[in-house]
């Protein structure tokens, strides 16, 4: 027994040390300057830094957007497929699990085609109009577009998880007996019950559009990730410390949607 | 062609059934069709372009295998062959360490110790990215941390090399196999360790003929999960190492952006072809283990 503690925590001990040291090592970076000695410079300047309010934001209003529209998609449907549309739910699960397949750079290579057809093909047709809205810098929802799509096999497996946990026709049939409508059903009965699954999905969705970079940077945008890189070169220190904080808030968004959960696993990914 | 469906599917059934079942495709409806834009069209587009040259004189297309050949051959083929290469080894390597983690922690009597390890590796099994290619610059990259204390660069230390983007991309490979593994060896009864120990077997015969035979599957689709999500990486690599190693995904993002040679647009596409066809080919092999793998944890 006391050989297999032994070598379990020398296992675990390892595994800290490649995890913890990366995260120790760029926090003494951003403070230990060569050269400064020990300074906060990196962290105060954030906030001042040139772009990073405006990209911040745009990354935060992508997020809601997305979040919002994959909701919309994704509920409905899921919560369907509990409640007698389940011979559909081959068609859901294919549909949700495409995107595996197409690798993101695939995915943007083709986005970077269609968009091309806009000003070579329809550029004397209403449809140019769209084509140009969807590309807006300030609010690009082209982008919206292709997080929507990458998000759907998250979103799903959160849903469906949550939904398997509790019985959505009973519940559905208890509220319409009780003289409710379909939406009050929907949000009075159902929804609730699914707080826990939709928070997860929500995070997942969250954490996925405020670190993409593949998409965003090859269509030309700048949120939040590509405007990191984009510092690293003249301000390294910098774009360390923003990479330092981002992890920390994501890992403190965890923890409160943890803490929200509650019951249900927050790592039911696989 | 939704309602002709709908209509024909219930025709016989009862008026609640039939009210349900549109109900159902109602609900549905919006997802398909929006997948159909914005999945279907660039996804098409892709297929059309990887098959398309346009003649530069007349500026009409023809269809043609010419881009798909293009893209398996010289550079390109390179580019495949690295992608192919360090996706492998990196995941290879974190099945070896992400399994004895895995089970340190599944047979930890400490929940405590579980749920930490459980979460963080959630966390940083999505922490790829750019956040992760800078925590490594900082610690191990030409002016790091660890570079600089260690004098690692006298010693022909190279963040920015094979080897050195294998133990980036091994920290959210790790943790993703921590988390691929763990419902497998929650599944492993402890009755059964019990009745071979008392058969007389050794824990290394324990392990050769009761537990890897039962996790082989889960170990064969965790590497396989692994293999793709490295090979469809590219943010990490971007950040860190530009272009100075060849890798598929790099290869496309430079012809994506005009950097190579006007009209390398579609070579990029066809590139992006053999990468689906790659990633199709993991969940082909994926998808089959995993269903054999859950006939032991039910």
């Amino acid at each position: 027994m006391a050989r297999l503690n032994l070598w379990r925590w020398g296992v675990l001990g390892l595994a800290g040390l490649y995890f913890l040291v990366p995260l120790a090592a760029s926090v003494i970076f951003t403070v230990d300057v060569p050269g400064q000695g020990v300074t906060f410079d990196a962290y105060t300047q954030i906030f001042s830094a040139d772009g990073f309010t405006s990209s911040l934001l745009l990354s935060l209003e992508l997020a809601a957007a997305t979040i919002a529209v994959v909701l919309l998609l994704m509920v409905p449907a899921t919560v369907a497929l509990r409640l007698g549309a389940s011979r559909l739910r081959p068609v859901v699960e294919v549909v949700c699990s495409l995107p595996l397949v197409l690798p993101p750079i695939a995915f943007v290579a083709g986005i970077v085609t269609v968009l091309k057809w806009g000003p070579e093909h329809l550029s004397r047709t209403p449809l140019f109009q769209t084509f140009v809205a969807i590309q807006n810098p300030d609010f690009p929802v082209v982008l919206v577009l292709a997080y929507v799509v990458m998000a759907l096999p998250f979103v799903y497996r959160a849903l469906d998880a949550g939904l398997s946990a509790i019985d959505v026709r009973t519940l559905v049939e208890a509220a319409r007996s009780c003289g409710a409508g379909w939406p009050q059903a929907l949000f009075g009965a159902v929804l609730p019950n699914l707080r826990a699954a939709l928070l997860n999905a929500s995070f997942l969705t969250l954490a996925l559009v405020l670190g993409e970079f593949t998409v965003a940077q090859l269509l030309g945008f700048r949120p939040f990730a590509v405007w990191i890189v984009s510092v690293s070169g003249a301000q390294a220190q910098l774009s360390v410390a923003v990479s330092v904080l981002s992890l920390l808030v994501t890992w403190a968004l965890l923890l409160v949607l943890a803490g929200f959960g509650g019951r249900t696993r927050t790592t039911s990914r696989g | 062609m939704t309602a002709t469906l709908t209509r024909v599917d219930t025709a016989t059934a009862a008026p609640v059934k039939r009210r349900r079942r549109s109900l159902g495709w109602l609900a549905v409806a919006p997802l398909l069709v929006f997948t159909a834009i914005a999945f279907g069209l660039p996804a098409l587009a892709m297929l059309d372009g990887a098959f398309t040259v346009k003649d530069p004189a007349t500026g009409a297309g023809s269809y043609t295998v010419e881009n798909l050949s293009t893209s398996l051959k010289g550079a390109y083929l390179t580019a495949l062959l690295g992608s192919v290469k360090l996706s492998a080894v990196s995941a290879a390597l974190a099945v070896v360490f992400g399994l004895p983690l895995a089970q340190a922690v599944v047979t930890s009597r400490f929940r405590a110790l579980r749920e930490a390890v459980l979460t963080a590796s959630g966390v940083l099994a999505n922490f790829g990215g750019v956040p992760l290619a800078f925590a490594f610059v900082a610690t191990l990259g030409n002016a790091g941390v660890l570079t600089r204390h260690l004098g690692l660069t006298d010693k022909g230390w190279d963040l920015y090399s094979f080897w050195g983007l294998v133990i980036v991309y091994l920290y959210f490979l790790i943790p993703l196999m921590v988390l691929t593994i763990t419902p497998a060896l929650d599944g492993l009864r402890s009755q059964w360790r019990e009745a071979a120990q008392n058969n007389g077997a050794t824990t290394v015969q324990y392990w050769r003929h009761v537990a890897l035979p039962v996790l082989l599957p889960s170990l064969l689709g965790g590497l396989v999960l692994l293999f793709g999500s490295a090979f469809a990486a590219y943010a990490t690599a971007a950040a860190m190492v530009g272009s100075s190693i060849p890798l598929v995904t790099l290869q496309i993002a430079d012809a994506l952006s005009g950097n190579v040679l006007v009209g390398q647009e579609n070579v990029a596409l066809a590139l992006s072809l053999d990468m689906v066809l790659v990633a199709a080919l993991v969940m082909a092999v994926y998808l089959p283990l995993q269903r054999r793998s859950a006939r032991w944890l039910a």
